[in-house]
């Protein structure tokens, strides 16, 4: 019998009994919108999960190092490319260049000296480090106390929250973590801090132009040149913000207790300890990094960025093992949610055993009649198949159905939830078009395999007895 | 006796080897302890053309033979050959195809697909012989005028009175052009007269579509009517084969409905 023949009289006798066959469905249904579900809560929270650790910047930051930078020794081994002695300066051309790579979002140099500041007239010492404005959609500066940087330039500073509590003379007590942001945050907001810091000064000598092309052939320039004076200076910094970080478990920009925004710190020209070493080629405003941080626009490119850079002839360091064990995690979860999910199908398949084992004891005589006027066994096997086929089918269709919409209230009810309980809302709830075909093509999948016991026996059945059968 | 009168038949028809040949033909089952033999050792033959009853009581296995020369079942021993294919040697995929298109089939009950019309009841073996859709609508009409059904074509069984339930299942034995017509007491469950109208028309098909026709009954009063030969079964073995003279007569006499 050709295909839509067979369609044809499958659905006819569907239609037959329709409460049973709409039961069975309906039970099948239930069994894909329960997997669908499970399915989508599961890349739901994994989608909520990588999105906040791209927040975070862990995954889409690479650190440039240069080669001649002595503090990665033993952190990378080096793969080829230049020895250390003739690698290239992390400088600010060499910046724009990185930023201009494909898929990169931003670079910017890290920004980081030790330096006192006052409070009160009472002088702490602690790091400084500079952020940059995108770090304001960082996860860790979300949830800052009070609010980020006002601009670029401004002469801000947020605080990390123990260096808050060394300004307020407190101690935290060992083992107990629970620091309370907001309290410590409000004596210190709009107070003011003094930065003492050591100025790097160009002597007047020496052309910024010159020194760029000194740069770029290094040796060719005389000490008269390099030589800069270091001034002390003063700055008044107002507080804006106090962020709840752990400054040992994070790396990158947030690895300080004091933060800056990222132009002011680059015009204050603070002396850095690589200077000392970068003294006889680069000694100029044009500034030298001693690192530079790396965003790119998606984790999976992290890799392709890296290697270019690492050809431009500079050590890159990021962490890509750390997001594939958090990709195995979820990998086990779909295992998990996906078996859960499917038990529900299991129970309606074994309803289409049941309806049709029925339909073939209802329909004995049918069947007989079939085989009598020439179907053969494949005839009538096909013909069961096709109408578990198309439960099976339909069934899909109205499972993916239910089970978006289940999906979609559960999130407006979490998000009604977060919201009473002033959180940001989430989306939870994911149905990407693959799950969508993957979930109907399932359930065909499962219908028809439980119509091979069904379809066996009808085509096994005797003519003679089921024509005898009244 | 009849030998001319039969070769006079059948050369209208066809060439006189025969069309159905069983020989020590057995269909044995088991019921609980018992073994029934419904068939015991039947030795016939069936020209081509030619229409035969089979007749015995209930229990005779007269059924049984015919379920035998259809093809729905298959024999416990002994073979039968049907245009010189042994059943017994064939495929259960090749004896659906020879039920398909050798054998058209009426019955008692009529065994019209109750959900299906008229129209869809004579187009389902035309699906399983996977004839293009666009001919079966007129082949269907066609068969189901040629029985005076035009009218009906979209009524389920249920709808309609016994005869013109036969005479569509009739249409519908007809559709995929077979030799072989093969009914099980096809008047059973008909009044006398529907009974004569549907037997006027099976004799129409074996006189001027040159079908071989074999009819069981238990009326001997009807098989006298129609059939040229008279065959007798009891308890599952052949008790008496014998030419039916008025018939032939008729047949010889070219009255194809002189019978009252």
């Amino acid at each position: 019998m050709k295909l839509p023949d067979l369609a044809e009289l499958a659905v006819r006798n569907l239609r037959e009994s329709l409460l049973r066959n709409s039961l069975t469905t309906v039970g099948i249904s239930v069994g894909v919108a329960s997997l669908v579900a499970m399915l989508s809560l599961g890349i739901g929270l994994q989608q909520l999960a990588s999105r906040r650790l791209m927040k975070s910047g862990l995954f889409d930051t690479v650190l440039v190092t240069s080669r001649r930078d002595l503090r990665n020794f033993g952190r990378e081994e080096e793969r080829g490319g230049p020895a250390p002695a003739e690698s290239r300066t992390l400088d600010e051309p060499t910046r724009i260049e990185i930023e201009h790579l494909p898929n990169v979002l931003e670079a910017y140099p890290d920004i980081r000296f030790i330096t006192e500041l006052r409070y009160e007239d009472k002088p702490h010492l602690t790091t400084i480090a500079a952020l940059p404005a995108s770090a304001k959609s960082n996860d860790a500066f979300e949830t800052v106390q009070g609010q980020f940087f006002s601009s670029d330039m401004a002469p801000e500073a947020i605080l990390q929250k123990t260096f808050a509590e060394e300004l307020l003379g407190r101690t935290p007590k060992p083992g107990v973590d629970e620091t309370n942001v907001a309290e410590l945050a409000a004596p210190l907001l709009g107070k003011e801090l003094t930065m003492r810091y050591a100025q790097r000064e160009a002597a007047q000598s020496a052309p910024s132009a010159t020194a760029h092309d000194n740069a770029a052939a290094p040796g060719a320039e005389s000490l008269a040149d390099a030589a800069y004076s270091v001034v002390s200076r003063e700055l008044k910094l107002k507080i804006v913000g106090v962020a709840d970080l752990d400054p040992e478990s994070m790396r990158g920009p947030t690895r300080a207790r004091v933060f800056l925004p990222l132009k002011l710190a680059e015009s204050l020209h603070v002396m850095q300890p690589t200077d000392l070493r970068e003294i006889s080629r680069a000694a100029t405003d044009q500034p030298v990094y001693s690192s530079v941080s790396v965003r790119v626009n998606d984790p999976n490119q992290v890799r392709k960025v890296e290697d270019t850079i690492k050809k431009m002839g500079f050590n890159t360091f990021s962490i890509l093992d750390a997001s594939r064990s958090i990709q195995q995690f979820f990998k086990v979860l779909y295992a998990f949610l996906g078996i859960f999910g499917s038990l529900a199908l299991v129970v309606a398949s074994i309803g289409i055993v049941n309806t049709l084992v029925m339909a073939i004891l209802e329909r004995r005589r049918e069947i007989g009649i079939m085989k009598a006027i020439g179907a053969s066994d494949s005839d009538v096997k096909k013909l069961f198949f096709a109408e578990a086929g198309a439960m099976g089918l339909l069934g899909g269709v109205v499972g993916v159905a239910l089970g978006w919409t289940i999906g979609q209230a559960i999130n407006l009810g979490t998000n009604v939830y977060l919201k009473s309980q002033s959180f940001p809302p989430e989306h939870f709830w994911s149905v990407p078009w693959w799950l969508v075909a993957f979930a109907i093509l399932f359930s065909f999948g499962v219908s028809l395999i439980s119509g091979l016991y069904p379809a066996a026996r009808a085509a096994r059945l005797d003519p003679v007895q089921a024509l005898r059968y009244e | 006796m009849s030998s001319t009168d039969r070769s006079a038949r059948t050369s209208t028809a066809m060439i006189a080897t025969p069309a159905i040949h069983a020989e020590q033909l057995c269909r044995h089952y088991r019921m609980g302890e018992t073994l029934i033999r419904a068939v015991d050792g039947v030795t016939l033959s069936v020209k081509a053309g030619e229409f035969v009853a089979l007749l015995g009581s209930s229990g005779s296995g007269k059924s049984s033979v015919l379920n035998l020369i259809a093809g729905l079942d298959r024999p416990t021993s002994g073979s039968v050959i049907v245009q010189e294919r042994d059943l017994a040697q064939l495929s259960r995929e090749e004896l659906a195809r020879y039920r398909l298109h050798t054998v058209g089939m009426v019955f008692q009950s009529f065994n019209l697909i109750a959900s299906m019309t008229l129209a869809e009841n004579v187009e389902l073996p035309m699906r399983f012989a996977e004839v293009e859709r666009g001919k079966r609508d007129s082949l269907a009409r066609e068969a189901l005028t040629r029985v005076g059904l035009q009218g009906r074509m979209n009524h389920r069984p249920s709808e309609l009175s016994g005869g013109e339930q036969q005479r569509a299942a009739l249409a519908r034995a007809l559709i995929n052009r077979p030799q072989l017509l093969l009914a099980d007491e096809p008047t059973g469950n008909l009044d006398s007269h529907t009974g004569t109208e549907i037997m006027n028309m099976v004799r129409e098909f074996n006189q001027h579509l040159g079908m071989t026709v074999v009819m069981v009954t238990h009326e001997r009063a009807l098989a006298e009517r129609y059939a040229q030969r008279l065959i007798f079964l009891a308890d599952g073995k052949l008790v008496g084969d014998e030419s039916n003279s008025a018939v032939n007569a008729a047949d010889q006499a070219g009255v194809g409905g002189g019978r009252p």
